[in-house]
């Protein structure tokens, strides 16, 4: 097409009046041709003014339920990245999804276990008693604000942050998770950053609490020091 | 929670926290609008309940995506409405051009009577609007936004050239604009204490 007649698509871009060509095509234009945005936020307002001028007519009265029935089943799976990083919606269908999201960092994780904790148990039981609650059918899994990943919860209070894009922490300091209930926060691990972090909680998160990570002096303290810069609420 | 006091824009907002209640409150406040828009465009209950099921559960979805910068959430819902309704139209092959005579009006099945008559008020300002428009500028705008025709299939439909479709699309558009902007069209609609006129 040539470069001007596209902006000439607006209109019926407005109206859904495009073929799915045309359509795909105009939509590239878009995200780079602010005219066109700007021309579309008003013609898309006075063209959907044209779904008032439809006749009246009784809604089903079960579609109103089924709806929000449909929504109720869909809402364990659909976890917001937080506003401030990323507002497209991070959404897991299944939690097998979930398992695959979390492996793709595992070899980073398991290497840190294997240099910092030098743990008894072995870093893989660690990992795959960790995935096995992110993807338990019971777990409850809740957003972050403040950064990217997921809390999930197994139904006995075994929590599990996955943290992805996280930076490392500046030098002589750590990352810590705290799980706060009433106004008591208690020490639940400490951490490094990476492409996919994995963090078993050491606490129990009852209901209703607030699992946050600050970022404290090297080896930790025993309540926190600094603002939370991820928190999180389990409801 | 009581939400009849929140924007539209503020119930997105709670959508994107996974607040079932907002998103029954959306319906409650767009579900009408939405389903006579996809009954006129569909002409077939199932069909029409199918498209407003998927356009609510693509806010439900997608609430995240918006961004109240650049469009009003009603707009944004309804947009969303009509293009499910405009995907079923055609894959079903259910255009038409005959008009559109509905059987029986609404006995306002849901809402308020203040509601309802603030939505027939709304109806009647587009529909005025509407019959104001230059015939050819009519047409080209039902058989686009109800009909689900494209631009070049309403070139070769009307036997016109399709930079003289795009024109009176354009041109439609702009004169409702001016005809519907002496009063702001959804002004204060969920202000219980407003006056609707």
């Amino acid at each position: 097409m040539e470069p001007e007649a596209i902006h000439d698509l607006t209109p019926a871009y407005a109206l859904d009046a495009l073929d799915p060509h045309e359509c795909a095509e105009f939509e590239k234009h878009l995200r780079h041709c602010e005219r066109c945005q700007a021309e579309l936020a008003e013609l898309q307002e006075v063209g959907s003014s044209l779904a008032y001028a439809a006749p009246a007519v009784a809604t089903p009265p079960a579609l109103r339920g089924s709806i929000l029935e449909q929504a109720r089943a869909e809402r364990a799976n659909v976890i917001p990245f937080p506003a401030r990083r990323s507002r497209t919606t991070w959404v897991l269908g299944t939690a097998a999804a979930v398992a695959a999201a979390v492996a793709i960092g595992l070899g980073i994780w398991t290497a840190l276990l294997n240099n910092d904790l030098g743990a008894e148990r072995s870093a893989h039981d660690r990992v795959a008693d960790a995935l096995a609650i992110v993807a338990a059918p019971g777990t409850q899994r809740v957003g972050l604000t403040g950064g990217k990943g997921l809390l999930a919860v197994s139904p006995s209070g075994q929590g599990v942050l996955v943290l992805s894009d996280l930076a490392q922490p500046p030098s002589g300091r750590t990352y810590q998770a705290w799980v706060i209930q009433g106004k008591t926060p208690k020490p639940a691990g400490l951490f490094r950053g990476g492409n996919t972090t994995v963090v078993p909680l050491t606490t129990r998160v009852p209901q209703g609490s607030i699992v946050a990570v600050t970022v404290e002096p090297k080896g930790g303290v025993a309540k926190p020091t600094r603002t939370p810069i991820i928190t999180t609420r389990l409801s | 929670m009581h939400l009849t006091h929140l924007s539209d824009e503020a119930l997105i907002a709670l959508l994107e926290r996974g607040q079932e209640d907002a998103l029954a409150e959306l319906y409650d406040r767009y579900g009408q609008i939405a389903y006579s828009l996809a009954y006129r465009m569909l002409r077939n209950e199932t069909l029409a309940e199918d498209a407003v099921q998927e356009a609510f559960l693509t806010v439900w979805r997608n609430a995240a995506r918006f961004v109240p910068e650049r469009a009003k959430a009603s707009t944004w819902l309804l947009t969303i409405v009509h293009r499910r309704a405009v995907d079923l139209v055609r894959r079903e092959e259910r255009r038409r051009t005959e008009p559109f005579t509905p059987s029986a009006e609404a006995a306002s099945s849901e809402g308020s009577a203040a509601d309802a008559a603030w939505l027939r008020l709304q109806r009647e300002r587009v529909q005025d609007a509407l019959r104001r428009l230059p015939d050819e500028q009519r047409e080209a705008l039902e058989l686009a936004y109800y009909g689900g025709f494209t631009q070049s299939e309403l070139a070769e439909r009307l036997g016109q050239p399709l930079g003289t479709i795009k024109s009176r699309m354009f041109a439609g558009l702009a004169r409702l604009r001016e005809l519907l902007s002496d009063v702001q069209i959804e002004e204060e609609r969920w202000s219980p204490k407003q006056s609707t006129t």
